[in-house]
C-alpha cells in the first residue's frame, strides 16, 4: 500500500490483518483488469473463461432441476430440457476444460511460480470427474443403477464403500448436489484468484510486461536470448 | 482404420480397435475436441488492433 498506510504496520487487529491479506491478494488493479499483454490476444486463453461459463450454466440448470425433485425429468418436459441443459454444459464444460488443460500443458503454464496453478487445475480436475460420477448415479434409472453395482466392487476393494455407498442413491445425491460443486466452486475461485495473483503466462520465449527474463525463469541458459527480445 | 469394426447392439454403438474400446458418441465428442483445439491455434483473434503490446494496468 502507499505511504500513509505504513504508519499502521504493527496489524494489532484481526480487522487490520485481515483487511490486508485481502488487499494483497492480487496485485492492485489486477482483480478485473481491463487491458492484457499483447500475445493474451489468442484463443487458447478464452478457454479457463468459457470453462467458467460453462460451470455456471451447469450449476443453474442444476439448481433448477433440484427444484423440480429427483424424478422430475422423467415426467415432465420441461424438466428433460433442463436436464438435457445439465448434460450438454457439462459436456461442454468438460471439453472446454480439457481443451484448457491441453493449452497451458503445451505452454508448460507452470512456469514463473505459477505451480499452484497447476496443481489447483489438476484437484479441478479430478473433483469434476467425481462430481460427474455422482451425477451418473443421481439420473434415477436402469444406467445409474448398472453403474452403482459395477462401481460398489471397486470401492469396496479399496475400502471406502462404508462412508461412500455408491448403492445409497440419497448419499450419492448429496455428494453430487452440494458436497462435490461446493469443493468445486471454491477450488475454482482458488485457481482463478492465483492466475489474477501472478498473471496470465507469456508464451514460452516471450518477456511478460515487468520481466527481465523470459518466463520469469531464472534459467541462465535461455540468458543469451534475452538481447534479441523487445 | 480398416482393423476398426462397428459393434451395434442395445448398449449402444461401439468401436473396437485392438486394446481400444470406444463408443461412438464418446469417439465424436473427443474428435471435435481435437479439431476445436487445432483451431484454436490457428485461427486469429478477431478485432485486431495496432496497439501498444503492454498492459496499461500492469
Ligand atoms: C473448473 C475448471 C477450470 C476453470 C474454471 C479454469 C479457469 C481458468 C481461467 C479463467 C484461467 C485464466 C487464463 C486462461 O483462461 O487461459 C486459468 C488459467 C490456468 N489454468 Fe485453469 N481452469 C480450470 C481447470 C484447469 C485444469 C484442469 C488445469 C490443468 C491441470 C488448469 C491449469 C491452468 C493453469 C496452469 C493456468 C495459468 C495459466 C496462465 O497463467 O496463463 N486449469 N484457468
Amino acid at each position: 500500500m502507499t505511504a500513509p498506510a505504513r504508519a499502521t504496520t504493527a496489524h494489532t487487529t484481526l480487522t487490520e490483518r485481515l483487511r490486508t491479506r485481502i488487499e494483497h491478494t492480487v496485485p492492485q488493479g489486477q482483480a478485473l483488469p481491463d487491458r492484457q499483454p499483447a500475445y493474451v490476444r489468442s484463443w487458447v486463453y478464452v478457454f479457463g473463461v468459457l470453462t467458467l461459463s460453462a460451470f455456471l450454466v451447469v450449476l443453474v440448470s442444476g439448481a433448477i432441476l433440484a427444484v423440480g425433485g429427483l424424478t422430475w425429468w422423467h415426467t415432465s418436459s420441461v424438466g428433460h430440457f433442463v436436464n438435457s441443459l445439465h448434460l450438454w454444459s457439462v459436456e461442454i464444460f468438460f471439453a472446454t476444460m480439457v481443451i484448457h488443460l491441453w493449452g497451458k500443458f503445451w505452454m508448460a503454464a507452470w512456469r514463473g511460480g505459477r505451480g499452484l496453478t497447476w496443481v489447483t487445475g489438476v484437484l479441478l480436475f479430478l473433483a469434476s470427474i467425481g462430481t460427474a460420477f455422482t451425477g451418473y448415479l443421481s439420473q434415477t434409472n436402469f444406467d445409474s443403477e448398472w453403474i452403482s453395482t459395477q462401481a460398489k466392487d471397486g470401492l469396496n476393494a479399496v475400502g471406502i464403500g462404508a462412508f461412500f455407498n455408491v448403492l445409497n442413491p440419497g448419499q450419492m445425491l448429496l455428494w453430487h448436489v452440494v458436497l462435490l460443486p461446493f469443493v468445486v466452486g471454491l477450488i475454482t475461485v482458488w485457481h482463478v484468484v492465483l492466475v489474477r495473483r501472478h498473471g496470465v503466462v507469456p508464451p514460452i520465449d516471450a518477456v511478460a510486461p515487468g520481466e527481465t527474463v523470459p518466463g520469469d525463469a531464472p534459467d541462465l541458459s535461455t540468458a543469451s536470448q534475452e538481447e534479441a527480445r523487445p | 482404420m480398416q482393423l476398426a469394426t462397428v459393434v451395434m447392439d442395445a448398449g449402444g454403438r461401439f468401436i473396437d480397435w485392438g486394446v481400444l474400446h470406444v463408443s461412438v458418441g464418446n469417439l465424436i465428442v473427443v474428435l471435435v475436441m481435437l479439431v476445436v483445439f487445432a483451431l484454436v491455434l490457428v485461427l486469429p483473434f478477431p478485432g485486431e488492433r495496432e496497439e501498444q503490446p503492454r498492459g496499461g494496468s500492469r
